[in-house]
Parts: structure tokens; C-alpha cells; sequence
């Protein structure tokens, strides 16, 4: 087990630093560090020197890739990529272009982040195995059919319309809960706190009800057609029993590969629901960080993300242990 | 008093289709009652009817059952669910399927225990060792608490025994309980069956296609033909004189050594789909026997005598020919008169293999360090004359497939030589092999598998033809493509259709028909009739048989079946775990059998005249080849096992000029 | 010449895509096995219906793909000018819809804006009221005939498609009877769109159906005109994600080894990052691109054009590693099959056992995932123009009018027509797309149609 760890952990590695190579052509490639510059200093009143100022504050006035300049080992490290990249594997993300720090304001920002994307993620995976187990239980009956039409519609329906709609319906038109903002980091708003997440949750929630289902309800079905299924009933064990017991148990297989992978990438936040919602989270931040074509900022998102997607992968495998005999990590 | 009572069952499709069309029999209490019929007869659909546990889109559409008293369309669902696994239990086919893989089996039988004896806890997990142990589970209350994979397939046999034994039930649907097993595992889980049976006294409805089981377990019979039963008897009437023509066939297309120098009674065609023949009997189409009324008229259940009947218009009152089954016993003996045993003079070698090696490495750690080997294949070293059949027997696991892929260069050996025609095979450059590659070709064993559905038979042909070079222009390639499809016997028009548009008999057929589309020496048949039935099977058979005399082909036969290598094979070579343990021509290895494997082996077939010889059983399963057994592999299993076997291992010896055996005790 | 043909980057990919598709459908009418999981699919009622409403689409995106510029009526010294503004086939049918722009907002079939202005009537009074329409309704004299024209007008036009409607049903009836397709649901279907269309377009004439927008532009015309936008990115980055795909995803599984590895590297590494930031991260570089290169673009369509095609481009580059892992790991199991063993016995070269064999093999989990892509594309679009990344503000698409809408909800009362538009219209065009695609992918997965009852 913690061999197997250990050569995951170092598979990443690679993996990582190919992420951040990406990233880094994908800016400079076309963006070279004047260009940046001048864009954050504003076209008009734009000097040389001032480029070249702005430049050495941050770290922008070495050469990209290789320094041909420098001798030896610094050939490689005496670079924007080296410099740049190298500080990323020890979690010291740097300063975003107005000067804030980047780990700073990612650890204040992943609180609400999680207060959405939590209990999102939690009632939703409750609310979809339901309602699949519910159309597997009465498959091939009218129930089903009209459960995998409604799947069908509510999938069809952008994602937008669930917020917008949602806005308006709940927070215009019933005056329930306010339309956006956020009470306080977490819950400690109390009552308060909780007004401003119920409404993105929800939303949340319904968005995903059409795929999430539907996609459950498959793999249901393909679990019933087995023989051990065959062998449950000719026990004697009622079709519940059957159900519960012995598919919904060998059904977590294939729907822990889909859904452990995303738990770490809760910290991330939702792009959408945050910024039409106003709340201060990651998904936010990285929405104004592309706005604002904040390069560190985006980088450090990516690679966060990255990290965090490659956490899921392991966890994922981890998760195979615990619910499969047959999986033993080595 | 019967058990179970069934009459005039149907079970249909929902478009109308009959799976199961009008079936009626009657098992009394402590009886086997077997069901006999090749794949697609409606076997399985009978027994999951009686239990209601038909697959979504089948129904019962008619008919009664009384089981123990009891009307079983009659029950609510609730009811059902107290009779299933209560009253009558069943076990499957497929083994390593039909338990639940993330379940403990104690957890499994326990389940079980529960609902039918209201047995919970401790109480619950004391019985299920109990069960366990019953079924012959050695450290059975250790087992308990281990999940289905750690069991090998004979082992998960048993446990769907131990769990259908739970509910104590008056009767065991078993459906084909040993086709997926090994032979000395099958005749380990029959032996299993019927000791429970003597024990407990219950009823037992074997679902089958193997006459030798039918010969082993049976006290009644019903033959089985297309949704219908067309024949029902005791087990001592059917085997002395069977009466409907396709039961005769069956008995007919077997393979054995008596026929050897005869092509087989095939049954021509193959079963027809369900709701195909309304009109006329089902069988007629492939009748030897069948008049016009036959394809007319659908004939009636005919009861000749107390517990036998009939479907044949030719034992009907005023048929034609009433009584014509002959005599069995006659029908052998007259094949036996006409074979005479033929003194080849020894043609030249084709294939010499020398101490071949196949090893997979075992890795581990964080680097992937090789830590072991898998030794596949243990040094093998075998000869193949021009235009002879060697059989490679041995049970699932051993090593044969491995072989036989290694041969043709499709896994490269570890080290060894393979020398076709005096020539090198190993570490040749692709380049130069391709060139050697015309003279050994394939014939897989799933027909399923082996032709790819995207392509047209006359391209499936084309394709060896054109990597190699053979035939010159595409106008020479249809020719040969036309003579190929004569000499496997398919219509000339076959080659513009789809595999999908074949039957498995006809699928083996094309693929005997793309090896020998490059002109090989040596066919290497890995388990080419396995996945057929009886019927085909036999067609298969007669068809390289006819093929290496035609083509003076050499055969390299690998195959779990003896009858076949019995019919089939010049020479035998019997393998155990990655060696082959014995060597020698048909006659000295199947006849006098000289190491304790291949007699047990041999022991462990059931045979169909019902006289096994002095059965040795063999205990245990097969062991890792990952972890084989020091000394010789096979000393864990053998009774005559001595402190030597356990440390050495024995090398070969000549007990005959042509027969060798790997034993220290031969 | 009173008109030049233009051919944008994106039309280019259409027509190609068109005639690949045509191309298919020639080859795959002459095979039969090919043709039998497609039989299943006409087979289904829903699957036809949707087909008949997507078709619909597709004519209105196709019509949209035909691009011109109209020559202008000053000549520059002999030689014709032509207008800077590329119109399409589509803008000149419907071009009434296109011209009669109103000041502002009005909603649907209004007769007057949506806002009080401050004017004065032929008397010279100063009022403070609705300013009546330019277009919309012009034609009334009275506003008390409003409802009575409209009325009428719905009847006559849906009259009107009816009877085209059954003209045209009456004219495809042989055609479906003789393929044994579910005749009557296509056959109301047909009838429905036709008389809704008559209806629309009768309407259309005299009213905006859907109102106008901020700019008084035709909600109608401009939900039209997203199908196009749509359409494009739904099926152009298939064209892109579907060569990428296919070729790493069977060579990996195929050659095994270093191969494998590189494309399992590349595709971690691509999947690995949450693919909105990608997929940003690659749109704002192709932003500052095209900005800092105005002069590669002669109209203002073309360089909406382009950042759409690269749009597609992007998002194709970041979505195949999905399919691509998917057939890898087919693959894998079709090397072990046995008639791939035959071949090698043959010593087939590789190359030749991925085209006649792999490929041939994995064709319906393509098409299964192509049909499944196509509406979540369509959906990714609008998302990622509200985001800021996705199309030329310029261009009109379903994410651009849900994205101008989205500021006016705050209004009292609310504009909700063009964001009502824009999400009909996309709930429809998905709605059928996802249909078809569950019909297709029930006819090709070869999990889903088990043989029954084999005993």
C-alpha cells in the first residue's frame, strides 16, 4: 500500500511539470513578457525603462526556457520557467499582479468555495443514487420511462437557465432567500450564513439530477443483468433485498470511478454558480483572474487543480480497496 | 407420488415466440431427472420457468407446475420467494459468475440461512462452516469469511452447493454444473452431487448436454430438441435403445476410438432458432428418418410404455417403420469390425520442438522489479511427422494454449527451439518470418472470436493470402477462395455474406478455410470444437479428418476432450502445469496409461456405456503455475506421492520404444 | 456580378464535414451489416422525430453557411465594390427580420417600446408615453385591432403550413411506407412544424414575434442565427477531437509500450487540468493574438469567423482525451481477440491490422460518443461566452444573448424574451440531439441489444 503510494506520488512528478510546461507556452507563446507589461501598465504611458522595471520586480526579465547566458545547472534554472515553476512544487504560488499572495488568498477563498461545493456534492450523490435505484426498482415500467424522459429534459436544459431561473424564481419572485452574496466565511452567520449557500445548492443539486441518474440507472441495469444477481433471486431474497444488498454494493464500483476523482476538486469551487452569486470563492477568483489575464494567478489555479485531479486519481484507487475484495493495491 | 409435476409448460418470448413449447414431466422424490439437448433447445429456460426467475422480455405463457404440493404460477411473489431457495434450490453454469464478487461466501450462504431457517448470528455462521465442510471445503471455518475470488472455479461450485443445500431444499435444479469445469473437477462436483443426494434425499433436475453426465447421474431422462421434449425414458432404456432419430444421432455423432477410421454419423445443420419450424416436426430438416408427414404434420407425444414416450411420427399408431431404433450395443459393434488399426511406416518430421520455454516475469515494487517468472511453458520438447495428428491434452491452466501460440511465434519463446521443416523458428527478424509463416497456421477456438464481424468471408480469406504473397492477381485469389470454400464444404456464395450470417459450425468451417488459404503444413487446432455441440462438433471432426488425408496435413491438436483425441490423434502428449508428463501413440496412453495423471485423467471422464474403470479421483485443483509445487509439480495430488516426488523432479523415460512418462514411480 | 461568394474558415469546415457525411452515407448504404444498426435507429419513433427537428436546424444553419458580399451601387472606377458586410443566404430570406430593427427593447408582439419616452403628438403636446413601434404592428391603425390581427394572422399562416405540410407529407408518404418507418408520429411531426412555421412566419411579417433587444435588433432573427453558432461547435470540434482520438487512442492500446506510455502521459497531463481553465487559458492567448493582428482580416466576420473556428479548434484539442482513453482501452481487448491473432499469424503488418481490424471495430463507440458530444458542446458554448471565453462578442450566439439578457433581469418588469429565446431555442436543438443520440447509441452498443431469451 504505501509502496504502491510512494510510485504514485512520484508518478505525478512527470506529470506536473508537464501541466506547468503547457501552461507556460500557452501564455508565452504568444504573450512575451513585454506584452505583459505593457498591458498592466496601460498602452498609452508606457516606457522602456518602466517595462524593464516591472519586469525585474517580478521576476519577468530572464530568458524563457534556457539561458544560454548563464553557465552550467543555472542554463536551466536561471529561467522564467524554472523560476517560476520550481517555487509551484513547494505550494509557494507568488504574488497575483495587484500584489496580493496567491496562497494567502486561495486558503481564505477555499472556506466558501467548500460551503457550496460540499453539500452540493454530498445531497446530490444521495439525491441521484435514489432516484436511479428508484427507476432500476420499477424498470420497464411507466415510472421508469417517465423518470428517464425527465432525465432526458432536465439534461437538455443549459446550465445557465437553472441559475438564472433559479434567481429569479426563488429570490424575485417568493422573496425567499437574497439573490446573491455571502453571509461569512462558513457557517459561522448562523442562520444568516445558511440563507445565502441554500439557493446555490439547490441549484446545484437540480443541475446535475438529468446525467447524474441517468448514468446510475445504466449501471444499475448492467448489474441486474449479471448471473450473481440470478443467484440473489433464486435464494429467495425479495427484489428489495436483491436491490440493496447485493447490486447497489457491486454498482459502487463503476460509480466510485466518477465520483472520487472529483471530491479534491471540491476546493476548486464552481466557476459559474460562485461568480453569479457573488461569492468569494476559488471559482470566482479564477474567473477574475481570467478576465484580468492574471498569469500567476491562472497558473497557480492550474496547477492547484492539476494537483488536486491527481489526488482524485489516487483516492480513487484507494476508494477500489474498500469496496472491492479483489483490489489490492501493489 | 411425484416431487415436481410439470405439465404442458410454455414459456415465450413477448412477441409470441416459443422458447419452451409444451413440456411435461414429473420428477419423483430422491429421482435425478436429467435434461438433455444441445445449446438453444430451451434446457435453461425450463428450469428458470419452474422457478420464475425468467429474464426480462420471456414470460410464462401457460402450463402447470406442482412442486411439493404446490401450484407454482399459482403463488403470489412473496410465496415464490419462500419456494426459491426453500423448496428448490438451483446452481448455475458459470461459477466464477454466479457468486457475488464483493460479498463474503459466508455472508452469501448466510443469506440464505436467514430467510429459510431463520438461522442469524453465530448460530448462522455456524452452519455455514458446517455446510461448507459438507461440500468438502477443506479449513472450512476459516473460508467462511473469504470473498469469491479466492476460491478456483470447482471451489465456487461448491460454495452455490453449500448455499442451495442451505434452505435444506426437496429439490436441486443443477444447470449444466460442470461445463465449465475441468474433468477431474467435474467428476469431483458430480461425485459432490450425488453423495448429498444419497444423504438427504432430495430430487435432482440436471440440466445437461453431456450424454457421459446423463450416463453417470441420471434415473430418467428427457431429450430436448427445439423448445420440445422429443423423447423420454429411463437412463437404461434410452443408452439400450434409444428411440426418437435425433437421440440417435446424438449417440452416433460421439466421438471414440471404435469409430477412428470412420468419418462421424454428423447431424447435418444445427439447431434451428426458436419460432423458425411452425408448421411439421422440428427435427425434420436434419433427419435422416423424415418423410414427407414429417415436414407436414407435427407429431404427437407418444407413450409407448409406463414412463417412456416419444415424439416421432415414426412410432405413432400406423407410422411407417414402428420400432426401427436399433439396438446400440450392435451399432458399436459394427464399427468396431470395421476398423483396423494401420501400420503407417513413420513419415519424415515436420515440427521439432526442443526444450521450449515460455516465462511471464512477476513485477513488483516501487520500480517494477522483476521478481519471479510464470513458467507457462517448462521446458517442452515434442515431434509432429507429415501428415500425423498430435494431441496436446490437459486441463485449463496448464500451459497448453501458451504452447501452442508460442509455436507459431505469436508469444516469443523464452528459449528453446521450434524447427518446422529443419528450419529455425526462434529470434527471427520479423522480416524472415513472415516468409516461414504460409507453412503453420491457426485454428482458434471460439468461432465467435475468430472471424472479424466487419469483414466479408472472401476478404477474411484474401487476407492471409495477400500478406504472404500467395496467388498471383485477385483473379487467381477468387479462384483459390472458390476451391477453399468447396473443400470446407460452405456454398461458393457464401464468400460475398458476413460471419454474423453463420453458425458457429459454419464459423469453424471459414476459419479452416483461412488457414488453409496460404497452404500450411501444420495446423495447429487449439480447442477448435469445444464451444460447439455434439452435432457440429462431429461435422468439424470428419472435416479435418478428410482435410489431412486430402492435404497430408500435419495436426497439432490441443484439447481438454479424450473422445476426441481417442477418434483424432496419431500421438498424445499429456501436459501438467507447463511439462508434458507423458508421451506416446494414442493406443499406449489412452490404453495403458503409465503416470498416475493420465490415469486419473482418464478415470475422471464419464463415459456413456456407464462402466468408468476404477475411478481414481483426484483431490485438490490445479496450483499456481506462478508457485508451482517443488520435486514433481504433480506429487501435491497424486496417491502415490513418495518423500522423492515432493523433492525431485523426474526426468523423462522410455517405458516403450514410442512411449515415455515423466514419473518416478512408471 | 451583384454579389461575391464568400467562403469563411468555418464554412470551409462545414462543407467538409458535409461531404465526409455524405461520403459515409454512400458507403455505408452499399453494406448491409453496416446499415442494420441504422435500420434499428429508423425504427424509432423518437429517434425520426427528433431527426426531423434537427434536420430543420441543420437547414437553417446550412442556409446561414452560404456567404456573400452584396456588390454595392458605386463603382470604383469600373471595378465593383462590395459591401463589407458578409450577409448569408439565410440573412437575405429573411431580411425584413434582419432590417427592421426597432430603438430598443419592446416585447413580443408589442406595438410599442418597452420604455416611456418623452415626445410630442402632431399638436405639438409634450407626452410622456410609449413611443409606438416602427415595424411592429405598423399596420394597425387602431391599437383596439391588435389582438383580432394577431388572432388572424396565427390562423391564416398556420393554415397556410398546414396545407404545405400535408403537401410535402403527402409527398415523402410513399418514400417512408416503402422503408417501413414509424409513419404517424413523422407524419403529425411534419404537420406541427409546418403550421408552426406558417404561423411564425405570417407573424413575423407584421410583428417581432419575440420582441426586439437593447438595440431594437429581432429577437427572432437573432435566436436563428445562434442555430448556425451552435451547429458549428458542436460538430466542427468533433473534427478535430475525432483524427486525435482515434489514431492515439488505437495506437496505444494496439503498440503497447513507449507509444502507450507518451499518449497516457499526454492525455494525463491534458486531463489533469480542469479543462475551463484550459480551455481560458489557450482563448485569452488566442485573444491577444488576433488583437495584436488586426490586419489579418479584411471584415469583421471573418475575424468573428476565426476566433470561432478556433474556438472549436481549442475545444477539441482539450476534449479528446476522453475518447481517446475510452478506445484505448477497447483496444486492449480487441488485441487479445483472436481473429487480431489470425492476422498476426498471417504477419499482417500493424498498420494493417488497425485499419481492416481495430478500427473497423471501435467505429460505434466513435459515433456513440460523436452523437453524446454534439449537444454537450452546444451547451459548453453558451457557458463559456457568458464566462468571457467562448465566442466573438460580435457574433450572434446562444451564449452572447443569454449573456446581454442576463443584465437586464434586474429591470422592472423584467425583460425575459430574449433570455426566453435563447433558451427554447437550445432546449429544443438539444433536447432533439440528445433523443437521436440515445436511439443511436441503443442501436450500436453492442451491451445494450443482448440477444434475447437464448436459452
Amino acid at each position: 500500500m504505501l509502496t504502491y503510494l510512494l510510485r504514485r506520488i512520484l508518478y505525478a512528478v512527470p506529470i506536473l511539470i508537464g501541466v506547468n510546461l503547457l501552461t507556460f507556452t500557452l501564455f508565452f507563446v504568444v504573450n512575451t513578457p513585454d506584452d505583459m507589461a505593457r498591458m498592466q501598465l496601460g498602452i498609452k504611458r508606457v516606457t522602456p525603462e518602466a517595462i524593464e522595471k516591472w519586469k525585474q520586480q517580478r521576476g519577468y526579465d530572464k530568458p524563457l526556457l534556457v539561458n544560454s547566458a548563464a553557465s552550467g545547472a543555472g542554463k536551466i534554472t536561471d529561467t522564467i520557467f524554472w523560476q517560476k515553476s520550481a517555487s509551484m512544487f513547494a505550494f509557494d504560488f507568488g504574488y497575483s499582479d495587484d500584489g496580493r499572495g496567491i496562497g494567502r488568498e486561495i486558503v481564505t477563498r477555499m472556506g466558501p468555495s467548500l460551503a457550496i461545493a460540499l453539500p452540493t456534492f454530498l445531497i446530490g450523490l444521495v439525491a441521484y443514487v435514489s432516484f436511479a435505484l428508484l427507476m432500476t426498482l420499477f424498470r420497464a415500467t411507466a415510472l421508469d420511462i417517465a423518470g428517464v424522459a425527465l432525465c432526458v429534459l432536465l439534461m437538455s436544459i443549459s446550465g445557465l437557465f437553472y441559475i438564472i431561473g433559479g434567481q429569479f424564481v426563488v429570490s424575485k419572485l417568493w422573496h425567499l432567500v437574497p439573490i446573491s452574496g455571502y453571509g461569512g466565511s462558513g457557517y459561522d452567520g448562523g442562520m444568516n450564513g445558511f440563507k445565502f449557500v441554500v439557493l446555490p445548492i439547490a441549484i446545484g443539486v437540480v443541475s446535475g439530477i438529468g446525467s447524474s441518474s441517468r448514468w446510475y440507472r445504466t449501471i444499475f441495469l448492467e448489474e441486474i443483468g449479471k448471473d450473481y444477481v440470478r443467484t440473489a433471486r433464486a435464494k429467495g431474497l425479495s427484489e428489495l433485498a436483491v436491490l440493496f444488498r447485493h447490486v447497489l454494493k457491486n454498482a459502487m464500483i463503476p460509480i466510485l470511478t466518477g465520483v472520487v476523482v472529483v471530491i479534491p476538486l471540491l476546493f476548486m469551487g464552481s466557476l459559474l454558480t460562485e461568480s453569479f452569486f457573488g461569492i468569494p470563492g476559488l471559482g470566482s477568483y479564477t474567473i477574475d483572474a481570467i478576465n484580468a489575464q492574471d498569469f500567476s494567478v491562472v497558473r497557480a489555479m492550474v496547477f492547484l487543480g492539476s494537483v488536486l485531479y491527481i489526488a482524485g486519481l489516487i483516492l480513487t484507487d484507494i476508494s477500489y480497496t474498500m469496496v472491492d475484495p479483489r483490489v489490492r493495491l501493489s | 407420488m411425484s416431487l415436481l409435476k410439470v405439465e404442458n409448460l410454455i414459456t415465450q418470448l413477448h412477441n409470441g415466440t416459443r422458447i419452451v413449447d409444451d413440456i411435461s414431466f414429473g420428477i419423483l422424490a430422491g429421482e435425478t431427472f436429467a435434461l438433455l439437448g444441445e445449446s438453444g433447445c430451451g434446457k435453461s429456460m425450463t428450469a428458470l420457468s419452474l422457478l420464475r426467475l425468467l429474464p426480462d422480455g420471456v414470460v410464462h405463457a401457460g402450463g402447470t407446475a406442482q412442486l411439493d404440493g404446490a401450484e407454482l404460477f399459482g403463488l403470489r411473489e412473496r410465496e415464490m420467494c419462500g419456494v426459491r431457495g426453500g423448496t428448490a434450490a438451483m446452481i448455475f453454469q458459470e461459477p466464477a459468475l454466479s457468486l457475488n464478487p464483493v460479498l463474503t461466501v459466508g455472508q452469501q450462504i448466510a443469506e440464505a440461512l436467514a430467510l429459510h431457517q431463520g438461522l442469524r448470528g453465530a448460530a448462522a455462521q455456524q452452519r455455514c462452516a458446517e455446510l461448507l465442510a459438507q461440500v468438502g471445503i477443506p479449513d472450512a471455518a476459516r473460508r467462511v469469511a473469504e470473498y469469491p475470488f479466492q476460491f478456483s472455479g470447482g471451489m465456487k461450485q461448491r460454495v452455490m452447493i453449500a448455499m442451495a443445500l442451505a434452505g435444506q431444499p426437496k429439490l436441486l435444479i443443477a444447470d449444466e454444473p460442470t461445463t465449465a469445469l475441468d474433468v477431474t473437477i467435474q467428476a469431483q462436483v458430480l461425485q459432490l452431487l450425488r453423495d448429498t443426494q444419497d444423504a438427504t434425499g432430495m430430487s435432482l433436475l440436471l440440466i445437461t448436454h453431456d450424454l457421459g453426465v446423463v450416463a453417470e447421474m441420471a434415473h430418467r431422462v428427457g431429450v430436448m430438441y427445439a423448445g420440445q421434449i422429443v423423447e423420454q425414458a429411463s437412463r437404461e432404456q434410452l443408452f439400450a435403445k434409444p428411440l426418437h432419430p435425433y437421440t440417435q444421432q446424438l449417440f452416433a455423432a460421439l466421438p471414440d476410438a471404435a469409430r477412428r477410421n470412420q468419418p462421424l454419423a454428423a447431424i447435418p445443420g444445427s439447431v434451428p432458432p426458436p419460432g423458425s419450424i411452425t408448421r411439421g416436426c422440428r427435427f425434420a430438416p436434419r433427419c435422416g428418418k423424415a418423410w414427407a408427414l414429417c415436414s407436414e404434420q407435427t407429431p404427437e407425444w407418444t407413450v409407448l410404455e409406463e414412463g417412456r414416450g416419444v415424439r416421432c411420427h415414426l412410432y405413432e399408431e400406423g407410422g411407417r417403420g414402428k420400432g426401427e431404433g436399433k439396438n446400440r450395443e450392435a451399432d458399436v459393434a459394427e464399427s468396431v469390425s470395421g476398423s483396423t488399426p494401420s501400420p503407417f511406416p513413420l513419415p519424415p518430421s515436420l515440427l521439432q520442438v526442443e526444450n521450449l520455454q515460455v516465462h511471464f516475469p512477476i513485477r513488483k515494487g516501487i520500480l517494477q522489479r522483476v521478481i519471479g517468472q510464470v513458467k507457462a511453458v517448462d521446458g517442452v520438447s515434442l515431434e509432429i511427422p507429415q501428415g500425423r495428428t498430435l494431441a496436446l491434452v490437459g486441463e485449463s491452466g496448464c500451459g497448453k494454449t501458451t504452447l501452442g501460440k508460442a509455436l507459431l511465434q505469436l508469444i516469443p519463446p523464452t528459449a528453446g527451439s521450434v524447427r518446422l521443416a529443419g528450419r529455425e523458428l526462434t529470434g527471427l527478424a520479423a522480416r524472415e518470418l513472415r516468409t516461414r509463416r504460409a507453412a503453420m497456421q491457426m485454428v482458434f477456438q471460439d468461432p465467435y472470436a475468430s472471424l472479424n464481424p466487419k469483414m466479408r468471408v472472401a476478404e477474411i480469406l484474401e487476407e492471409g493470402m495477400a500478406a504472404l504473397n500467395i496467388g498471383s492477381g485477385s483473379a487467381a485469389r477468387q479462384t483459390l477462395i472458390d476451391t477453399l470454400l468447396d473443400q470446407v464444404g460452405l456454398a461458393r456464395g457464401a464468400k460475398w455474406r458476413y460471419p454474423h450470417e453463420f453458425s458457429g459450425g459454419q464459423r469453424q468451417r471459414i476459419a479452416i478455410a483461412r488457414a488453409l488459404a496460404v497452404s500450411p503444413q501444420l495446423l495447429i487446432c487449439d480447442e477448435p470444437t469445444s464451444a460447439l455441440d455434439v452435432s457440429v462438433q462431429a461435422q468439424i471432426l470428419n472435416l479435418l479428418k478428410s482435410l489431412q488425408q486430402e492435404l497430408n496435413l500435419s495436426y497439432l491438436f490441443i484439447t481438454h476432450n479424450l473422445a476426441v483425441v481417442e477418434y483424432l490423434a496419431h500421438e498424445v502428449c499429456v501436459m501438467y502445469l507447463g511439462r508434458i508428463v507423458e508421451h506416446g501413440k494414442a493406443e499406449e496412453v489412452l490404453r495403458a496409461p503409465r503416470h498416475p495423471y493420465t490415469q486419473a485423467l482418464l478415470s475422471a471422464v464419464p463415459r456413456i456405456d456407464g462402466k468408468g474403470r476404477g475411478r481414481i479421483r483426484l483431490d485438490g485443483d490445479l496450483p499456481s503455475p506462478a508457485n508451482p509445487p517443488p520435486g514433481c509439480h504433480f506429487a501435491p495430488r497424486c496417491a502415490l506421492a513418495t518423500a522423492r516426488c515432493r523433492e525431485a523432479s523426474p526426468e523423462e523415460r522410455n517405458v516403450a520404444a514410442t512411449h515415455s512418462v515423466r514419473c518416478h514411480h512408471a | 456580378m451583384s454579389f461575391m461568394p464568400i467562403i469563411l474558415w468555418s464554412d470551409a469546415l462545414v462543407f467538409l464535414l458535409l461531404a465526409s457525411g455524405v461520403a459515409t452515407v454512400w458507403y455505408i448504404r452499399r453494406r448491409e451489416h453496416l446499415l442494420l444498426p441504422w435500420r434499428r435507429v429508423a425504427q424509432s419513433a423518437t429517434a425520426m422525430v427528433s431527426l426531423l427537428v434537427l434536420s430543420l436546424f441543420l437547414l437553417v444553419g446550412l442556409l446561414d453557411t452560404l456567404h456573400y458580399r452584396a456588390a454595392l451601387p458605386k463603382t470604383n472606377g469600373g471595378e465593383t465594390v462590395y459591401s463589407p458586410e458578409v450577409l448569408s443566404v439565410f440573412d437575405k430570406l429573411v431580411e425584413p427580420l434582419r432590417l427592421q430593427t426597432e430603438k430598443t427593447y419592446s416585447a413580443p408582439f408589442a406595438l410599442t417600446l418597452y420604455a416611456k419616452e418623452t415626445m410630442s403628438d402632431a399638436q405639438g403636446n409634450v407626452l410622456h408615453d410609449y413611443p409606438r413601434l416602427r415595424y411592429g404592428g405598423a399596420h394597425l391603425a387602431d391599437e383596439a385591432q391588435h389582438n383580432g390581427d394577431v388572432l388572424k394572422r396565427t390562423l391564416l399562416g398556420a393554415l397556410g403550413g398546414l396545407l404545405a405540410g400535408l403537401l410535402i407529407a403527402l409527398a415523402g408518404r410513399r418514400w417512408l411506407v416503402q422503408r417501413s418507418l414509424p409513419l404517424r408520429p413523422m407524419l403529425i411531426t411534419t404537420l406541427a412544424i409546418a403550421a408552426l412555421a406558417g404561423a411564425t412566419a405570417c407573424l413575423a411579417s407584421a410583428y417581432h414575434v419575440l420582441g426586439t433587444d437593447k438595440v431594437g435588433q429581432d429577437v427572432l432573427y437573432l435566436a436563428l442565427k445562434s442555430i448556425r453558432t451552435g451547429l458549428i461547435i458542436g460538430t466542427v470540434t468533433t473534427l478535430v477531437t475525432l483524427p486525435l482520438a482515434l489514431l492515439l487512442g488505437i495506437a496505444a492500446g494496439y503498440l503497447r509500450g513507449w507509444v502507450d506510455d507518451v499518449i497516457q502521459y499526454v492525455y494525463t497531463v491534458l486531463s489533469s487540468i480542469p479543462s475551463v481553465l484550459l480551455i481560458a487559458a489557450a482563448v485569452l492567448m488566442m485573444q491577444v493574438t488576433i488583437d495584436t493582428h488586426p490586419h489579418w482580416f479584411d471584415t469583421a466576420a471573418s475575424r468573428a469567423d476565426l476566433r470561432l473556428v478556433f474556438l472549436c479548434l481549442i475545444l477539441g484539442v482539450t476534449s479528446w482525451t476522453g475518447l481517446c482513453r475510452l478506445l484505448r482501452g477497447e483496444t486492449l481487448k480487441l488485441r487479445e481477440l483472436e481473429y487480431i491473432q489470425a492476422a498476426q499469424s498471417f504477419g499482417v503488418s500493424s498498420l494493417r491490422i488497425l485499419t481492416r481490424h481495430i478500427m473497423p471495430n471501435v467505429m460505434h463507440i466513435i459515433l456513440i460518443a460523436l452523437v453524446m458530444d454534439f449537444s454537450a458542446l452546444v451547451l459548453a458554448e453558451a457557458v463559456l461566452s457568458y464566462v468571457g471565453v467562448g465566442v466573438d462578442p460580435s457574433m450572434i450566439s446562444f451564449g452572447t444573448m443569454i449573456n446581454a439578457a442576463r443584465l437586464e433581469m434586474g429591470r422592472e418588469p423584467m425583460v425575459w424574451w430574449a433570455l426566453a429565446a435563447a433558451f427554447g431555442f437550445m432546449l429544443v436543438l438539444v433536447l432533439a440531439a440528445n433523443l437521436f443520440a440515445d436511439a443511436v447509441r441503443d442501436a450500436f452498443d453492442p451491451r445494450l441489444n443482448r440477444t434475447e431469451g437464448s436459452a
